[in-house]
């Protein structure tokens, strides 16, 4: 597929369609790809990859691109494509300055999977059907496909990507999803004080990198209310009280029917926070006080959080939980 | 050089902690390693680094530095440092072992930062031979043997158990103290090991990798570079890198208002954050381009302008797997290297 994505993003460059590419570019470690803005074909033809690692959503970088002459095309995986049109519905970026590929994806692999499952001393990653086999120094290894799915496959949208100039590779199976709003179950479940424990485990280890906002598509402010000083509350200081009282869930409540669920934040978190969780559980909140709503399914939707109905759950609700 | 056998591990954690606190990695629950306090029970992880690096020790993330109290027109200044108490760090990998000299050579000279110093001083740090380097490393680029790291004792794990070799008065203070469970050994097995290590590292991807281009000759040119902005296009601007990196050594001074006094505080600060070094007249970076450039500008070029051609990176590969964008400084090393 990835030979199909250079010819056509090629094609499109050529007859000046688009003034650039967003893709993903090589690395040097056969996982380590970045996301990247290809201008000419020769770029495309020398480092545009398209693999079981780029996971990296790409729909974000189409802001800044948003000033520059002409249409940047962007490859969207059936996730991203959300992200897109949440965008679009945000007015951070213009359709009309956009080409999008949706292309096929059966669940990308995230090289901390693979470290977790022991592997090291990687000299080359092949696929070879349900599974990688992986060169390293310390011999070959095989690790099933599913045993390194992103977490955010795991839970897998599925069905069509819902917006798109035209698709590649939509005959890719997407990867068989479980349930994803399982584990928030299993946080209601517990009593206030051990959920309570389970989320100063979790966020204990915040280092305040960011990682998790800067990725975000949602997370699409100039300046960050955290990064004011004027604000009152910014803040650098990885200090305990604050990661649980403020950034992690304040920025939860700010994405909150917003979030299209994309697992950015879990994905790049240096300390492996689960961070979706926080995001499920609002998205399954909204489902069930407002009916199921997937936010970026369409571009222009009525969110429920700033949308009024005469259906609207009162206030009173929360104490009925 | 003294050998202690495999089974004897947990009463050597036993002796060290005795009459000073001991450091060690080991896993948490989410099977991810880093340095705890030892206790009774906690088990060694012989896991290549730790997620965080071991500048934590001495430069920790966040730290108070000193209170005011307010009173009418009176501001009294209390100095609320405390002492140190002695401590052994375990199993410090060469790259971090090697990090301790570049943040030594910030806080320790002229004017001496005595929050570091203290720290720095009552440590007695084991260092441990890497056996199973990873791809991401690449130490050996910045003159560093993960074989024979640098440290008050310098060890070694193998099968059979630990060997040990004290490098300077400290640490020849300590294998005193434990004496009396260690063995005479010729360390041929430890050697051995060493020599495998060597062999794998040369068949890892970055084995070639040399800081040849750079250094403090090279500031203009690659200042100028036109490459920058493809490399930094897609940064994120988090603070990811620098925050795993074991030298990374900037941190930000900020007063809280306790309503009655001021408490101030240091906290780790990013070269990648917009509000770095933003003094009055506003910010010297205002584009990521700029920001990123600071970073490995400083590492390549900078640090060893000031520090006689010393890089300020040490290899360790944190970065490599840490950075959500795999952007790191091998890439921008090659990047700015290939001149074609």
């Amino acid at each position: 597929m990835q030979g199909k994505l250079i010819e056509r993003a090629c094609a499109l460059l050529e007859s000046g369609e688009v003034a650039r590419v967003i893709g993903w570019k090589s690395g040097e470690l056969g996982y380590d790809t970045t996301p990247a803005v290809f201008e000419t074909a020769d770029e495309l033809r020398a480092d545009f990859v398209y693999g079981d690692f780029c996971g990296a959503n790409l729909s974000k970088y189409l802001i800044k691109n948003m000033k520059n002459e002409g249409k940047t095309l962007v490859f969207l995986k059936l996730c991203d494509t959300y992200s897109f049109n949440q965008l679009l519905t945000e007015h951070r970026i213009k359709r009309e300055k956009t080409y999008v590929i949706a292309v096929g994806c059966a669940g990308m692999a995230d090289p901390e999977r693979l470290r977790g499952l022991g592997v090291t001393g990687i000299t080359g990653i092949c696929t070879d059907g349900d599974s990688y086999k992986i060169d390293t120094v310390y011999g070959e290894k095989t690790v099933a496909k599913k045993d390194a799915l992103c977490i955010k496959c795991l839970s897998c949208k599925g069905g069509e990507p819902v917006v798109y100039d035209e698709i590649i590779g939509g005959d890719v199976t997407p990867p068989e999803a479980s349930d994803r709003f399982e584990q928030v179950r299993a946080l209601e479940a517990m009593t206030p004080d051990e959920r309570f424990d389970f989320w100063r485990g979790e966020l204990s280890r915040c280092i305040r990198c960011n990682a998790c906002r800067n990725v975000c598509p949602a997370c699409s402010c100039e300046s960050c209310v955290f990064d004011n000083p004027d604000s009152g509350i910014a803040q650098k200081a990885a200090v305990t009280s604050f990661e649980e009282n403020n950034f992690h869930i304040i920025r939860a409540f700010h994405v909150a029917g917003r979030c299209t669920d994309c697992g950015e934040c879990s994905r790049v978190c240096p300390e492996n926070i689960p961070l979706h969780l926080l995001n499920r559980k609002f998205i399954s909140d909204i489902d069930h006080f407002y009916g199921e709503y997937q936010a970026g399914e369409s571009e222009g939707q009525r969110a429920p959080l700033v949308n009024y109905t005469e259906d609207d759950a009162e206030p009173s609700a929360i104490y009925d939980r | 050089m003294k050998f202690l056998k495999k089974e004897n591990l947990s009463a050597l954690f036993e002796a060290l902690s005795a009459d000073s606190a001991l450091y060690l990695p080991t896993k948490d629950k989410n099977g991810k390693t880093n340095y705890a306090r030892y206790s009774a029970g906690m088990e060694y992880s012989d896991a290549l680094n730790t997620e965080r690096s071991a500048k934590d020790f001495f430069f920790p993330q966040t730290e108070d530095l000193v209170d005011f109290k307010m009173e009418g027109k009176t501001i009294e200044v209390i100095d609320i440092r405390k002492p140190s108490e002695d401590y052994v760090i375990f199993g410090v990998r060469a790259c971090d072992m090697a990090s301790f000299d570049i943040l030594d050579s910030v806080y320790l000279t002229d004017p001496v930062d005595s929050f570091y110093a203290e720290r720095r001083s009552h440590a007695t740090i084991m260092t441990m031979a890497c056996s199973a380097p990873s791809e991401t490393c690449f130490c050996r680029t910045f003159g560093i043997d993960p074989a024979s790291p640098a440290g008050d004792v310098q060890c070694a794990m193998t099968d059979a158990g630990l060997y040990l070799e004290a490098l300077t008065e400290k640490g020849e203070a300590l294998v005193a103290k434990i004496s009396a469970m260690l063995e005479e050994s010729d360390g041929a097995e430890a050697a051995e090991q060493g020599k495998r290590c060597h062999e794998i590292m040369d068949r890892l991807p970055l084995s070639k990798l040399t800081p040849d281009s750079f250094g403090g000759d090279t500031m203009m040119e690659h200042f100028r570079s036109e490459k920058w902005a493809s490399l930094s296009e897609a940064c994120l601007g988090c603070g990811t890198c620098t925050f795993v990196c074991p030298t990374c050594q900037c941190y930000d001074i900020r007063d809280f208002d306790t309503g009655n006094g001021i408490k101030r505080y240091r906290c780790w600060d990013s070269c990648m954050y917009s509000d770095f070094t933003k003094m009055a007249h506003g910010n010297s970076r205002n584009s990521q381009l700029e920001r990123f450039r600071q970073r490995f500008m400083h590492k390549l070029v900078y640090y060893p302008a000031n520090n006689d051609g010393k890089f300020g990176c040490v290899g360790c590969g944190r970065c490599l797997s840490k950075c959500p964008i795999s952007m790191n400084i091998v890439k921008v090393m090659k990047e700015l290297e290939d001149r074609s």
